[in-house]
């Protein structure tokens, strides 16, 4: 069953050109990556400051809500839900494949591009980039069970998972101090700087915060979705 | 029976012999109902919430900078209209992508496009009529918050003629900006009955390319000042750099923060703005005949 909901679930992400704009994403990441190798001298520079500001700021977030949201949102969207609500499945099994699943397109299509942008801007520090690589994934998986549970909560899940991740993470990360502490991005960049010791990389929380917050975090959003997925109501299309 | 523009069918029960009101009429009465739409009036509650809420994101800012240089009486206002535009322009960004689906994705989706494409409006007129609502839409979205910051500058008497200026200058960006956001909005939300996908391929291409564009300026323009021809050049890669660019050398408004394109690259820039809008208007069309041959 669960490789069923599996195969579904993917041909609703990839299906139809929609999978394009999965692709695009980590695409712009690498070809600005590799334009700049090619034109700029010294890429060691400022690999760090653009693997964060452009990688983990906005292509992943991107990624993940694409995928999290393709996965479950576009089905309770269009309806289709009820045919997989009305068999005997868990709903545990349900929110668990397609978040699963997407936390596997996170990590063919946003850390694993994270980790190449990180090579081709540095091939000296391998480190850093694995490091980036292993931060986005981490990040990945946080976003999905945010994105996962606002899927099943509301009928406008993508815009208000942009509203979260654009106003909140960005703007009023880079402004209110109080809020970088509340905020995926800074968690994840906590875990990068344990792992590569690049000079440039400082996140504004402490490591052991960051992993308990990710953790709670992805078991919340998880729990919730899979508790609002039990009671869900249809509603009825605008 | 005269004029047989309009279409009235006569199914037996009662005999129609008043005016007819033609194609005109109905890609107007279809603008003005998407228009509408775009801000939920007319519409269930719930979706009245999301246009009503960015349209005071953008207006409450504004608000609050005419209290504090009416309070404070600065030399010159805080801030100007045109750079307020791109202030908020992660806003505007959002507005677009919440709401140029709705007046899109839902004909396509609901199929209610096939009654559309049954009546005597062309698909052309369908397709101008949904993205000029989409350009009226985000004109009232960006220029409210630019008049309450208009007439608080007159009330702090500040210098008529400058303020009316940047006004004037205010207005004429927020309109490339429209158009050309509109036209890339439409296109995308026209090209699928996904709204939640249409919502985030929007955002996508539009954060995307800014950000790459503004990391590439930052990281060309060695100097800081955007001399570097290859920075200017990479601002022709995001609507908001580009819009921006191209009404600074428009309008020679020069201001602080921003940078006079010579002659040349306004040419180039104008030529990149007019052939993406056309190119994407041209898609939106292309698009309905798909939809209209089935």
């Amino acid at each position: 069953m669960v490789a069923t909901i599996a195969r579904l679930t993917l041909a609703t992400l990839f299906g139809h050109r929609r999978g394009l704009l999965l692709f695009i994403l980590p695409v712009v990441l690498l070809a600005l990556c590799v334009l700049l190798a090619l034109t700029v001298d010294d890429t060691a520079d400022f690999s760090t400051a653009l693997l964060q500001q452009f990688g983990l700021a906005v292509i992943l977030p991107l990624v993940a809500l694409i995928a999290a949201t393709g996965a479950i949102a576009t089905e309770i969207d269009d309806g289709s839900i009820v045919y997989l609500l009305s068999k005997p499945i868990k709903r545990y099994t349900i929110i668990l494949t397609k978040a699963g699943l997407a936390i596997g397109v996170i990590f063919a299509l946003g850390a694993i591009p994270m980790t190449l942008a990180g090579i081709i801007l540095d091939p000296s520090d391998l480190r850093t980039a694995l490091a980036f690589g292993i931060g986005a994934l981490v990040a990945g998986i946080a976003y999905t069970a945010i994105f996962t549970a606002i899927s099943v909560i509301s009928a406008n899940a993508v815009t208000i998972g942009l509203l979260y991740s654009l106003l909140w993470e960005s703007v009023m990360g880079q402004y209110v101090d109080g809020a970088k502490a509340l905020s995926v991005q800074q968690w994840s960049l906590a875990l990068i700087q344990k792992l590569s010791d690049a000079p440039h990389v400082e996140s504004a929380v402490k490591l052991p915060i960051a992993m308990i917050l990710l953790l709670a975090v992805t078991a919340v959003g998880l729990t919730l979705a899979i508790t609002r997925l039990r009671s869900l109501v249809l509603s009825t299309s605008e | 029976m005269s004029d047989r523009t309009g279409v009235i069918h006569d199914i037996g029960y009662r005999h129609y012999d008043g005016p007819r009101l033609g194609r005109w009429a109905i890609t107007q009465a279809l603008m003005v109902s998407s228009l509408r739409h775009a801000y939920g009036i007319g519409r269930s509650g719930k979706s009245k919430v999301m246009p009503i809420f960015l349209l005071a994101v953008m207006v409450v800012p504004a608000a609050i900078v005419v209290g504090i240089e009416n309070g404070l009486q600065f030399d010159k206002p805080p801030v100007e209209p045109v750079d307020y535009i791109y202030l908020l322009q992660p806003v505007i960004a959002l507005y677009l992508a919440s709401q140029a689906p709705q007046l899109f994705s839902r004909d396509l989706r609901y199929r209610s496009i096939v009654l559309y494409l049954a009546r005597p409006p062309r698909r052309t007129d369908y397709a101008l009529a949904k993205l000029t609502a989409l350009v009226a839409a985000q004109m009232i979205l960006i220029c409210i918050p630019l008049v309450v910051l208009y007439a608080g500058a007159l009330l702090a008497k500040y210098n008529f003629l400058q303020m009316s200026r940047q006004f004037v200058a205010g207005l004429a960006g927020a309109l490339l900006l429209s158009i050309l956001l509109a036209a890339i909005g439409g296109l995308i939300a026209a090209a699928t009955p996904r709204r939640g996908f249409a919502v985030a391929a929007i955002i996508a291409v539009l954060i995307v390319s800014f950000t790459a564009a503004t990391t590439t300026m930052a990281i060309v323009d060695e100097k800081g000042d955007m001399s570097s021809t290859a920075a200017r050049y990479a601002s022709l890669v995001s609507p908001f750099n580009l819009t921006e660019a191209l009404q600074t050398w428009f309008l020679r408004n020069d201001r602080d923060g921003s940078w006079m394109p010579t002659t040349q690259q306004g040419l180039v820039f104008t030529a990149v703005y007019v052939l993406l809008v056309a190119a994407c208007v041209w898609g939106v069309n292309a698009r309905y005949a798909k939809v209209a041959r089935g």
